[in-house]
């Protein structure tokens, strides 16, 4: 009896419901495999868990009855594995991992990018103050300004809007921001951080 | 000539899968169920 046909009848087995099979086929080519993963992944930790997941699938598709290469077990164990290698390596390279060190904290490469109390503070402050600043607008340059700076629209959806021509709503545009900056001068106030 | 070489034909432990988690994986065998229903096959776990 073939190696092959030996594999194919421990299958068979094992579809069979007799689980001793399956302690039969692991124990079998755990060496081959883990060796074959090690290779490739080089971490005993991530050739155990590696291996698990080959094995769990392997499992998963027997009990299932999806399995179609008989006479073949092993060379498709071991497709299984290379893919999950595979998968590991993709994911891995999506998402890379930084180690900290004595000399080296991986915090330094870390941040949070939302603004600090402080800084949330003024960004309000300078809110407020352009909203009010904006209201005192006259009302047609007040719409288009909105409109550019608030639901991000382009001079062409702003003329069509308002019923004026592209170049009347980049003239009130540049009316809006003239008048804001007098404003801001008439009014002393600071819109910066 | 003094002999050198060891005599232990391989020092090294072959590398191969811990027995917890050969144990891990009898075990999930044994509690994986799969059942058919209107030709959808469903998975259940027997813990």
């Amino acid at each position: 009896m073939t190696q092959a046909t030996k594999d194919s009848q421990l299958v068979q087995d094992y579809i069979n419901g007799n689980e001793r099979a399956i302690e039969v086929l692991i124990n079998k080519h755990n060496a081959r495999l883990t060796g074959f993963i090690y290779s490739k992944v080089g971490d005993r930790e991530l050739t155990e868990d590696i291996f698990q997941d080959t094995f769990m699938k392997v499992i998963r598709t027997l009990k299932r009855g999806a399995y179609n290469e008989e006479g073949k077990f092993l060379p498709w164990v071991m497709r299984i594995a290379h893919n999950l290698i595979i998968d590991h390596f993709r994911k891995s390279n999506r998402m890379p991992m930084f180690e900290g060190s004595d000399v080296f904290s991986v915090f330094s490469l870390m941040g949070d990018e939302r603004l600090n109390v402080e800084k949330q503070i003024i960004k309000e402050q300078i809110e407020t103050d352009l909203t009010k600043l904006i209201k005192k607008l006259p009302e047609d340059q007040q719409e288009v300004l909105e409109m550019r700076l608030y639901k991000d629209m382009s001079f062409k959806e702003i003329s069509e809007n308002t019923g004026v021509s592209i170049n009347t709503a980049l003239g009130r545009m540049r009316y809006a921001l003239i008048n804001l900056r007098k404003l801001v001068e008439a009014n002393s106030i600071v819109l910066t951080d | 000539m003094e002999k050198i070489y060891t005599t232990k034909k391989n020092k090294h432990k072959l590398v191969s899968a811990k027995p917890e988690t050969i144990k891990f994986l009898l075990d999930y065998s044994k509690s994986l169920q799969v059942m058919e229903a209107d030709g959808i096959k469903y998975e259940s776990n027997l813990n």
